[in-house]
C-alpha cells in the first residue's frame, strides 16, 4: 500500500525529470553528431573542436584562479559571519545573499561604468592628480566580474559549515595547549572542508561557464567556452557545434564535480548551501 | 586576527555593494551617463511609470516565476513525499536525477532544452515557432523543482512518523493526515524552497535566453538585448525600486523567523 502510494506521488516527477533533464542532454548529442546541412550521421562537429582547446583551458584557468580568490577572501567573511550573535548572523547573511537576488547584468553593467578608461575609478585616479589606469577588456577585469558575481556562492557553504563547528573541539584544541594558528590549521580547517569542496564547486561551475562576465568586461583575448557556445546558438547558426562544445563543457563539470564529490562533500548540504 | 577578520569583512561588503550603489545613484542622475553625475533627479522614476513596454516585461517576468514557483512548489512538495518512502536505492537514483540540473552550468540546460523544443516542435509537430511562452514556463518549472525538492526531503526526513501514525489511528485518510499533521511540520521547507525557486526565476537570464521566443520575452532578456543599445537610466529607477522591495521582503522574513523562533523557546521554557 505504502509502496505503491510513493510510486503514485513520484512517478510524474521522475518522468517530467527524465522528460526535461535526460532527453534535453541525448538529444544534445544527437545535434552534436548530425551535420548541420543534410542531418546525416557525422564526426565533423567533433573534428572541429579541436580549435577550441585554448579558449576551454582559458575558461578553466580563469574559473580556478577565481574560485581561489573567492576562497581566500570569502573564508574570513564566513568565519567572522559564523562568530556573531544569532541576530547579527541571520542580518549579515541576509547581506550575503540579497546581490544574488540583483539582476546580474545590470550589476555587471555597473562594474563597466567603474572600470571604464573614463569610467568612475579613472575620474576617481584623476581628481586625485593619479594616472588612469587601463583596466576593462583585460583578463583581470573578467576575475574581478566572476569574483564579484559568484563570491556569495562561495561564503554561504563555509558559513553553513563553520557554523556547525563544535565550539568545544576549540576549546579541547586550547585547553592541550593549542596556540590559535593550530587550532585554526588542526581543527577548524579540517572541519570546514565540505564547505571549501561546495563553495568552490558553485563558484567553478558558473564561472566557468559564462559568457556574459566576459563579453561585457572582456576583451578580444578573453574569449571564454561559453561565449563560443553563445555564438554558436545566437549568431554563427551552427547549432550541432554549438552542441559539441555543450557537450564537452558538461562532461567538464561532471569530472570536476565528481572529483570534488569523491574528496567528501556531502550530498545533501553539497549543492544548497 | 580578530580585527583584520573585522575590516577585511567590511571591505567585502563594500565591494559586494558598490555596484548597487553605483546604479542605485545613476537612477536619481539628470544626466544619461553612469559614470557621471550631473544633477538630482526623480523624473527616471516617473519615466518608468509611463514605460508601458518596460512595465509590460516586468510583468511578464512576474507571471513566469510566480507560476513556475507556485507549480514547481505543488508539483515538488508531492513528490518529495513519493521520494521519501521509496526504497532506499530508488531514492538515491531520483536524487542523481533532481542535481542534474543543478550541477549542469545553467548554459548547458538552456541549450539542451532549447534544442529538444526546437526538435520536437519543427521536425516532429511540425510548427514553425517552436518557443512560446509554454517552452519557457516548462524550463522555469525544470530548473525550480530541484530547489523544492532538496528544501522539502530533508524536513520531511526530520518529522516524526508516530505522529502520521496517530493520525491514520484515530481516523484520519492518508490525505487528512497529511494536510492535518505532516504539511505543518515541512512548511518552513516548502515556504524556504518556494522562494528560492521564485528568486531564481525572476532573475534567471541565461537559460530563458536560449528558451524564449519572440512572442513571450522577461525583462532580463530585454536588459541583455539592450546592452547593445545604450541603456535607458529608467532601468536603473526600476532596480533601485526592486532593490528596496527585496530588500523589506528579507528583512521582514528574518524577523518574522526571529520572532518565530522566540515564542517557540519561551513556549518551551514555560513547560
Amino acid at each position: 500500500m505504502k509502496k505503491n502510494n510513493a510510486l503514485l506521488l513520484s512517478t510524474p516527477y521522475l518522468l517530467w525529470m527524465v522528460a526535461f533533464t535526460l532527453i534535453p542532454l541525448g538529444v544534445v548529442a544527437y545535434y552534436a553528431l548530425t551535420d548541420p546541412a543534410t542531418g546525416a550521421f557525422t564526426l565533423n562537429n567533433l573534428k572541429s573542436l579541436n580549435l577550441y582547446w585554448g579558449v576551454l583551458w582559458q575558461s578553466i584557468l580563469y574559473s580556478l584562479v577565481s574560485s581561489l580568490v573567492c576562497l581566500v577572501l570569502g573564508y574570513p567573511v564566513a568565519y567572522y559571519i559564523a562568530h556573531r550573535g544569532r541576530v547579527a548572523q541571520k542580518m549579515l547573511y541576509m547581506l550575503v545573499m540579497l546581490p544574488m537576488c540583483m539582476s546580474f547584468l545590470l550589476r555587471t553593467l555597473a562594474w563597466v561604468g567603474l572600470l571604464q578608461d573614463t569610467g568612475i575609478i579613472n575620474n576617481l585616479l584623476a581628481a586625485l592628480g593619479l594616472p588612469r589606469l587601463h583596466l576593462i577588456r583585460t583578463p583581470g577585469a573578467v576575475i574581478l566580474g566572476m569574483v564579484y558575481n559568484y563570491l556569495p556562492y562561495m561564503i554561504l557553504p563555509l558559513y553553513a559549515t563553520i557554523v556547525k563547528i563544535d565550539p568545544r573541539l576549540i576549546q579541547a584544541a586550547e585547553d592541550l595547549g593549542c596556540n590559535s594558528l593550530q587550532v585554526f590549521s588542526k581543527v577548524v580547517l579540517p572541519l570546514s572542508v565540505p564547505g571549501i569542496l561546495s563553495g568552490t564547486t558553485m563558484v567553478f561551475v558558473p564561472a566557468v561557464s559564462t559568457f556574459y562576465i566576459s563579453q561585457k568586461l572582456g576583451g578580444t583575448d578573453t574569449v571564454l567556452i561559453g561565449d563560443v557556445i553563445e555564438r554558436q546558438f545566437k549568431q554563427g547558426n551552427n547549432p550541432n557545434l554549438g552542441a559539441a562544445l555543450s557537450l564537452v563543457l558538461m562532461i567538464l563539470v561532471f569530472v570536476c564535480t565528481g572529483i570534488m564529490n569523491r574528496f567528501g562533500a556531502d550530498e545533501e548540504g553539497g549543492v544548497i548551501a | 586576527m580578530k580585527r583584520t577578520n573585522r575590516i577585511l569583512t567590511v571591505l567585502i561588503f563594500i565591494f559586494l555593494y558598490i555596484p548597487m550603489a553605483v546604479l542605485i545613484v545613476a537612477s536619481f542622475n539628470t544626466g544619461k551617463d553612469i559614470t557621471h553625475f550631473d544633477g538630482f533627479t526623480l523624473k527616471q522614476y516617473a519615466r518608468l511609470f509611463q514605460d508601458r513596454a518596460l512595465l509590460k516585461l516586468l510583468g511578464n517576468s512576474l507571471i513566469i516565476s510566480v507560476l513556475a514557483s507556485f507549480l514547481a512548489t505543488v508539483f515538488g512538495t508531492v513528490a518529495s513525499l513519493g521520494l521519501h518512502n521509496l526504497s532506499p536505492k530508488m531514492r538515491s537514483a531520483a536524487m542523481t536525477l533532481t542535481n542534474i540540473p543543478m550541477t549542469n552550468p545553467d548554459i548547458v540546460t538552456g541549450v539542451s532544452l532549447s534544442l529538444l523544443f526546437v526538435f520536437v516542435g519543427s521536425k516532429l509537430l511540425g510548427q514553425r515557432n517552436s518557443l512560446t511562452f509554454w517552452t519557457l514556463l516548462i524550463a522555469h518549472i525544470t530548473f525550480n523543482l530541484p530547489y523544492v525538492i532538496l528544501n522539502v526531503m530533508p524536513k520531511l526526513a526530520q518529522t516524526d512518523r508516530s505522529l502520521t501514525d496517530a493520525a491514520l489511528d484515530l481516523g484520519c485518510t492518508h490525505t487528512q493526515a497529511f494536510f492535518k499533521v505532516t504539511i505543518h511540520e515541512i512548511l518552513p521547507g516548502i515556504v524556504s524552497g518556494a522562494i528560492m525557486a521564485f528568486t531564481m526565476s525572476l532573475d534567471d537570464f541565461v537559460i530563458s535566453y536560449f528558451v524564449t521566443g519572440l512572442d513571450f520575452i522577461t525583462l532580463p532578456v530585454e536588459i541583455y538585448s539592450y546592452t547593445k543599445k545604450p541603456l535607458q537610466p529608467k532601468i536603473y529607477a526600476m532596480f533601485t525600486l526592486l532593490f528596496l522591495l527585496i530588500m523589506v521582503l528579507m528583512v521582514s522574513m528574518n524577523l518574522l523567523q526571529l520572532w518565530s523562533d522566540r515564542k517557540r523557546t519561551t513556549a518551551r521554557a514555560k513547560k
